[in-house]
């Protein structure tokens, strides 16, 4: 059965996350990030931020939501049972602070089929209250036995 | 750091993640997929174990070249990889990286996470702003 590939050129949707130090302080914890400008405000803003500012890798945290409903949108019907992470790819911009806003929305670039698997591809944007863009993702989801 | 030249190798991050790191790097990103939560699920679905979620080992690789630049959360302006083998708690990751290209005050840098022989993230390319 040929893969689904309705959902090439859909868009969705933005979702919002607002970000916040203790968000910030615990993502960080977690990757053994130790640079003061994550954890105190003072030290963020001696660094020209504007508040604690989150690690690039932070991105997941705020842009990875918005491909929930993408994932299960029936256009794209994904078996998440054999479904692995592929490949990633962020870019970074502006910084984000906390007390940002982040919106992200999504579209899908791209689903083939290659030797048997599905190779599904998203692209999030996250832009900041500002409208300024902080982070472009590819998320590349790879599905066996399609 | 500011003298790097193609070739040279990037300062190499260690990291051995404890047996409940999976865990805590769910509850920071919000990735509670049961396979790198509870072990016994990992299994029936064929894996060895429960696995560390990829963009935990992304995030070691992010850390490693911001280190280049003294950890500016700034500096990072791109970084790409693929996943490949699996990750577990309890061994040691090493991530290290060769300067592929340099260009102004950009730096291209060819990264590798593994544990043991096990490449779990490769072809990573980071562009550091120095």
């Amino acid at each position: 059965m040929p893969i689904k590939t309705d959902a090439i050129g859909k868009e969705w949707p933005g979702t919002t996350y607002q970000v916040g130090r203790e968000k910030i302080k615990e993502y960080a914890n977690a990757l053994g990030i130790d640079n003061p400008v994550h954890f105190d405000v003072e030290a963020a803003r001696a660094a020209g931020f504007r508040d604690v500012v989150a690690p690039p890798m932070f991105a997941v945290v705020y842009s990875g939501p918005a491909l929930g409903p993408v994932l299960f949108d029936p256009d794209v019907e994904m078996n998440f049972a054999a479904m692995v992470h592929g490949g990633q790819v962020f870019e970074w911009d502006e910084p984000v602070c906390s007390g940002d806003e982040i919106t992200t929305s999504s579209k899908c670039l791209s689903i083939e089929e290659k030797d048997g698997k599905g190779f599904y591809v998203f692209e999030t944007v996250s832009v900041n209250q500002d409208g300024a863009e902080v982070v472009r993702g590819t998320w590349t989801n790879i599905v066996r036995g399609v | 750091m500011a003298d790097l030249n193609v070739g040279d190798q990037a300062p190499e991050l260690s990291v051995t993640p404890g047996k409940y790191q999976p865990h805590i790097y769910a509850g920071a990103s919000g990735d509670f997929n049961p396979i790198h939560i509870d072990p016994e699920f990992a299994k029936a679905v064929g894996l060895p174990g429960n696995i560390l979620h990829g963009l935990y080992s992304m995030g070691l690789v992010a850390r490693a070249n911001a280190a280049i630049a003294d950890g500016d959360p700034r500096a990072l302006k791109r970084l790409s990889v693929q996943f490949r083998g699996m990750g577990m708690p309890e061994q040691e990751i090493v991530v290290s990286g060769t300067v592929k290209s340099v260009d102004g005050d950009r730096v291209v840098i060819d990264t590798v996470a593994q544990q043991g022989d096990t490449a779990i993230i490769k072809n990573a390319e980071a562009e550091v702003a120095l």
